[in-house]
């Protein structure tokens, strides 16, 4: 019965969307609460991750194929947006190492 | 079957997105955000997106991964920080009630208009087979200009990081005369 049950049961979309709302949160509050930077820039992936979850998820509920170039364009910006946050993080830590988000709040070096 | 898929990959990504956000040693986060792409790549497939799924791994957990612990190695793996304390004042309570706010609003929308959001019959016809052959279709024909920019994008990236990263040259003392 269980068995034949499971087999049945199909994912909606909108569980996908469900997971997506709650990936992004998880990135959101990782963002506002920890304060090394490389593990706050991981955050946002994991929220950039949500949002290209959730237009994979309309674009199958829809059949449109553009949701899904939009992820490949998400992931290419992500591409570039991670190369140049890590080459700052990079030129910030070398300067003072072992900084937090706190340490570095000024605009000043 | 695929309920099962289901079920695996979401605590993939759910145990993942949990482990970035707690482990205090960023490698140990690193290793968690893997297993969170993975998980992602897992529903990417279930919903037809074949190459975006071959892509997410690749570019993600193989190159973007791999760039951050190149950069943690790169800048000691020491620098783990403290966990218990609170720097800033009740910090952590508003940070959690902003995260519950945003799931509320996002889920509450989604929940309201949960009657259209049912695969269509359109969604139904499209075949996974066909998806890198849609997909580029899409990208080169209608996209085509978003595209060529990208390649702007990426070598402005390219060019700002090598600035960034360098090293200036100290100045050279006055030569006195």
């Amino acid at each position: 019965m269980n068995a034949v049950m499971i087999a049945i049961i199909e994912p909606q979309p909108i569980w996908y969307l469900m997971l997506s709302a709650l990936l992004f949160s998880i990135g959101a509050f990782g963002v506002l609460v920890r304060r090394n930077p490389l593990i706050m820039f991981m955050c946002i992936e994991l929220m950039l991750n949500a949002v290209n979850l959730s237009f994979v998820a309309f674009s199958r509920i829809w059949g449109d194929i553009g949701g899904q170039s939009t992820v490949f364009f998400v992931l290419v910006v992500a591409a570039a947006e991670v190369v140049v946050g890590l080459g700052i993080i990079v030129s910030i830590l070398r300067r003072k190492p072992g900084a937090t988000a706190d340490d570095i709040s000024l605009m000043k070096g | 079957m695929q309920l099962i898929v289901f079920i695996v990959a979401t605590l993939m990504v759910l145990v993942g997105a949990v482990g970035v956000i707690v482990r205090k040693h960023p490698v140990h986060a690193a290793l968690s955000l893997i297993l969170t792409l993975f998980g992602i790549a897992v529903h990417f497939v279930a919903l037809e997106a074949n190459f975006l799924a071959a892509v997410q791994v690749i570019v993600y957990a193989g190159a973007i991964v791999v760039l951050f612990l190149f950069v943690i190695m790169l800048l000691g793996v020491d620098a783990s920080e403290d966990l218990r304390t609170d720097p800033i004042t009740a910090q952590r309570p508003l940070g959690a009630i902003v995260a519950v706010a945003i799931l509320a609003l996002v889920g509450t929308s989604i929940i309201v208009s949960r009657g259209i959001l049912k695969v269509t019959a359109a969604g139904k016809a499209v075949k996974a087979a066909n998806n890198l052959r849609d997909l580029a279709r899409s990208i080169f024909s209608d996209y085509v200009f978003a595209f060529e920019l990208t390649s702007v994008l990426l070598v402005i990236a390219v060019v700002g990081t090598v600035l960034l990263a360098r090293k200036l040259p100290k100045p050279e003392p006055a030569v006195k005369s």
